[in-house]
């Protein structure tokens, strides 16, 4: 069976001067898919901005690294789930984070904090919501399932509601470690005559081709696909992460790589390949757990939890003896060699020999064609839009939609304090992590919306960017690095393919300009079922650092304080209304463009309030996002304390009260001149919107009440409407 | 004082309550690997939270066959302090020393979240600090955390004083509320809640130092 395109395979015999055999073909076609090439994308990825003072190590890594000051280090990356968590949803989501702890650990960070964007299909789909009720409750128990037992706290992320991922769920796991310097490991296998070890769980069937499956589309037969998928043993990840960092202290590791997609195969190569050296390993030793697997199953297996490692010559029994403490598998199962190739054998009968560099750096390169416009999925032209009749009404609708919410529900599934560092779970503008050893904490922000990206790829991708920035600033961190997942449909429809360049391009734009480089990441194509494409869903992972210090929450605290909308109350026209929250669950349409964002003004907005932030004077911020101002008030009221606000605006009350322009960020203090001043320095609106009250949320304009709701009932329909939109399936 | 912090394989709050311990309350805290036929010099053993031997077969239920859990068995019955959080309750009721057994929650889900608990006795070194009726609050994070005994010895725990900890918002469905317990010697005690994790004042509360204090107190005392 191949895969390969006849080109491709053209290649494949001039590399090899010959006719490659079944196993050769086999570990071609996973290198060079496109989840292990992205031999679509790559072309474009080099737009990304990927430096600055405080990278260490940029894409290419396991993870992308750091620098957090005082010796210490951080090593983060986002990465997808997405087709294995259809097939399969407790074991696709469970895998996904496994692999993703992987990327980290295998570069001698310990990990600290997971957080997950995950997107279904409406739960009360017509047609499809039973099943995606069903995979939304076996995703989060994956997840929940693997972090929970690994010892890793699942802090934040974002749970989304959309038609186009009826077919397709989108699951994107961001992780992150932290470490000192020196003890930053590589996947390099350098040294002649250095033994190559296999670690961890044995080698089974399971996964083999799991690379490839998901680098195609979803048709019928793809729910044949279900052995394709791995099984996740997160206890055994665990011992795996105390046995590696312990090996990596005893200084016998020269270089260690996880083996996740293409398993074997391209932890092998890539380890040859980085350090252009040779790798030649014996299958027979390979630990297995069934019998009579061929060459090419081990060698395209993704069993979960396994680690190559090469190690010093001589001091094999300082790695054994820290593996064999925690009863794990520790096998040489080749060496080193001079010659830059992969050379496999099976009980010493050579059946692959493949130059690394070739395999793992050559593989083909697509300019696909993106001259066109980018596919959108609605009009330009906005509607007409009804004068709304009952504004109270629609607050509560939006507060009830999937998307705006309270996720409670899912991360009470989530161990979100283990590990003793979490500042900030759950529910923030940003999750918080401290740093026990240097007095410094990060924050940590995921964003996506396909919605924003279908009506403009480019100008959604700037605004992911500026969101996860804004966040991260509203608690008060500055934005130092980036990662990001791009999920996309298929790359060889030009109209898709203008989507992926366009949102590239974006991203990069913003990255630049907001001083966020990216150091690794992760593309999914082909998310389309049975010829229908997903949404674009770049979904960006920015993390930032600020002092450890108690944080600065959502919730307004006391009565009486000052609320004040930094970055003024924004601008909106109907073309730039058609994106919002508002549109699509109010008037159930969309349409136009995202909200225009001005990236000199936004940028300022975040300056202002970290300031604020450092100098103690807000009690509460939270960042206007989705559903726009009246949402971010509401959430700011869930915990009890209300507020009396007053509008002065000319637009009409639905664009003023739920549109969502950027550079917006709400918040309430006791010191009123001093935030003023800050905003003032900073050269950007600050207006002050009322007080805090007690038990009520009002919101007018001149002498007209536009919303007058109790807090109570607010934090209610909030709260219990993930649940009630679960509860057909539902126990007890 | 001295104490030993038992790491299983499997175990992921072992540094937790290391850390709580040494860091938080300045005391010394040792990690004791689960092999290990000795505790060493401890004044007193934490068993904690995590899925030791994967929680395989049921929470537990292998841990108790490890070398170090003979020698906790020996340390409780000479009256050392001996300290089971989460999954270390559930090994102490797996191995015989508490009564009862713990099951998967009621609502089937795995639940993480600050809980009230109210202290029921003082009566106990793990609560000498704190005065009986006190409010703390402590996090939860567990997935069979469903205290279950029969009528008669959940009437035996009360007629003793041994139910140390109840729950306000019962999050699991324990029977009688039931948080934590002490055994007939009032030394061993076990609990679902974090203490360890409520022990930092940057995590937004230190009401689960009360329990540490408490055991250093008495160590004090008995040492005295």
């Amino acid at each position: 069976m191949s895969d390969l395109a006849p080109s491709e395979l053209e290649k494949v015999r001039k590399i090899l001067g010959r006719e490659p055999n079944q196993t050769e073909t086999g570990i071609f076609t996973v290198m060079w898919s496109e989840h292990c090439s992205y031999k679509s994308s790559r072309l474009h990825l080099k737009k990304l901005p990927t430096r600055s003072d405080r990278v260490l190590v940029g894409p290419g890594e396991n993870a992308g690294i750091i620098d957090i000051g005082q010796g210490y280090a951080i090593a983060f990356k986002i990465e997808s789930h997405n087709h294995p968590s259809f097939i399969e949803p407790f074991q696709g989501a469970a895998t996904g984070v496994g692999g993703i702890l992987r990327d980290i650990f295998t570069m001698g960070a310990r990990p600290i904090a997971v957080l997950d964007a995950i997107r279904f299909g409406p739960l009360d789909d017509p047609e499809c919501g039973d099943r995606n009720r069903r995979i939304l409750e076996g995703v989060v128990e994956g997840i929940a399932h693997y972090g929970n037992c690994f010892g890793v706290p699942t802090i934040g992320g974002e749970t989304v509601f959309e038609r186009c991922y009826n077919g397709n769920p989108l699951v994107n796991v961001f992780a992150l470690g932290v470490f000192r310097h020196d003890e930053i490991f590589f996947g390099r296998a350098t040294g002649l005559g250095n033994p190559v070890i296999y670690v961890g769980a044995k080698t089974g069937r399971d996964g083999i081709h799991g690379a490839s499956m998901a680098s195609a589309e979803f048709t019928e037969e793809s729910k044949q696909k279900r052995p394709n998928v791995q099984v996740g043993d997160p206890f055994m990840e665990k011992l795996l992460l105390e046995a590696c960092i312990e090996a990596m202290h005893t200084g016998a590791v020269v270089g260690i790589q996880d083996m996740g997609a293409a398993g074997l195969t391209c932890s092998t190569c890539e380890m040859g390949s980085r350090a252009e050296t040779g790798v030649e390993i014996d299958l027979a030793r390979v630990p297995q757990r069934e019998s009579g697997m061929t060459p090419y199953e081990i060698m395209l297996s993704e069993s979960q939890e396994r680690m190559l490692l090469v190690a010093e010559k001589g001091r094999e029994e300082e790695v054994f003896a820290v593996f064999r403490k925690w009863g794990l598998d520790a096998v040489t199962i080749g060496e080193v060699t001079g010659d830059g190739k992969l050379r496999v054998k099976d009980h010493g009968v050579v059946v692959a020999e493949i130059p690394n560099r070739e395999l793992a750096d050559e593989a083909p390169l697509y300019d696909r064609p993106h001259g066109v416009a980018p596919y959108r999925p609605a009009p330009m032209e906005a509607p007409e839009i009804p004068r709304s009749r009952d504004l109270n009404a629609d607050l509560l609708e939006l507060l009830a939609s999937g998307d705006l919410c309270s996720k409670r529900w899912i991360w009470q599934q989530y161990d979100q304090s283990v590990r003793t560092n979490t500042l900030q779970g759950p529910g923030g503008d940003a999750a918080i992590v401290r740093i026990k050893e240097t007095g410094t904490s990060v924050a940590m922000s995921v964003d996506g919306n396909g919605r924003y990206c279908s009506l403009s790829p480019r100008e959604g991708a700037r605004l992911l960017v500026a969101e996860c920035c804004r966040n991260l600033s509203a608690v008060g961190a500055l934005p130092v690095a980036a990662t990001n997942n791009l999920n996309f449909g298929n790359p060889e429809r030009p109209e898709i393919m203008a989507q992926l360049v366009e949102a590239i391009e974006g991203i990069a734009e913003a990255c630049k300009h907001f001083e966020t480089p990216i150091t690794g990441g992760n593309v999914s194509l082909y998310n389309e079922t049975l010829g229908e494409a997903i949404w674009p869903t770049p979904v960006m992972g920015i993390v930032g650092l600020l002092k450890t210090a108690p944080p600065v929450t959502i919730p307004f605290k006391a009565e009486g304080r000052a609320v004040m909308l930094l970055g003024g109350l924004g601008t909106v026209d109907a073309p730039r209304f058609g994106g919002t929250q508002y549109a699509k669950v109010v008037l159930n349409k969309m349409w136009g463009l995202p909200p225009a964002l001005d990236m000199d003004y936004e940028k300022r907005v975040h300056a202002a309030i970290r300031e604020i932030v450092a100098q103690g004077l807000a009690e509460s911020s939270h960042d206007v996002g989705d559903g726009g101002l009246t949402v971010a008030l509401a959430e700011s009221c869930a915990e009890g304390t209300g507020a009396s606000i007053s509008l002065p605006t000319e637009l009409r009350p639905e664009f003023a009260l739920f549109h969502e322009g950027p550079s917006r960020i709400l918040l309430s203090t006791n010191t009123p001149e001093a935030v003023e001043k800050i905003a003032r320095d900073n050269n950007i609106e600050c207006l002050r919107l009322g007080v805090t009250m007690k038990e009520r949320l009002q919101i007018d304009h001149n002498s007209e009440t536009w919303i007058d709701c109790r807090v109570e009932r607010l934090r209610e329909v909030w709260e219990n409407a993930l649940e009630n939109l679960l509860s057909p399936i539902s126990v007890g | 004082m001295r104490f030993g912090v038992v790491v299983f394989p499997g175990s992921n709050c072992d540094h937790d309550a290391w850390y709580a311990v040494s860091h938080n309350l300045g005391h010394q805290a040792e990690f004791i690997w689960h092999d290990s036929a000795s505790l060493g010099n401890a004044d007193a053993v934490i068993l904690p939270g995590g899925f030791s031997y994967g929680d395989y077969l049921r929470c537990g239920a292998i841990a108790k066959f490890s070398p170090v859990m003979a020698a906790i068995k020996k340390f409780a019955q000479d009256g050392g302090l001996v300290l089971g959080i989460c999954n270390g309750f559930q090994i102490l009721v797996e191995s015989g020393l508490l009564p009862g057994a713990l099951l998967r929650n009621r609502q089937l889900r795995f639940v993480c979240r600050p809980v009230t608990l109210r202290v029921e006795t003082a009566h106990t070194p793990f609560t000498s600090a704190a005065t009986k009726g006190q409010l703390i609050k402590v996090p939860v994070a567990h997935g069979e955390g469903c205290y279950f005994a029969d009528q008669r010895t959940l009437d035996t725990l009360e007629a003793e004083d041994r139910v140390v900890m109840r729950y306000l918002d019962n999050p699991n469905g324990s029977l009688r509320d039931i948080a934590g317990i002490c055994s007939e010697g009032r030394n061993v005690m076990g609990m679902m809640p974090h203490p360890e994790r409520a022990s930092d004042p940057l995590l937004g509360s230190t009401d689960g130092r009360v329990v540490l204090e408490s055991m250093v107190r008495s160590m004090v005392t008995t040492n005295a």
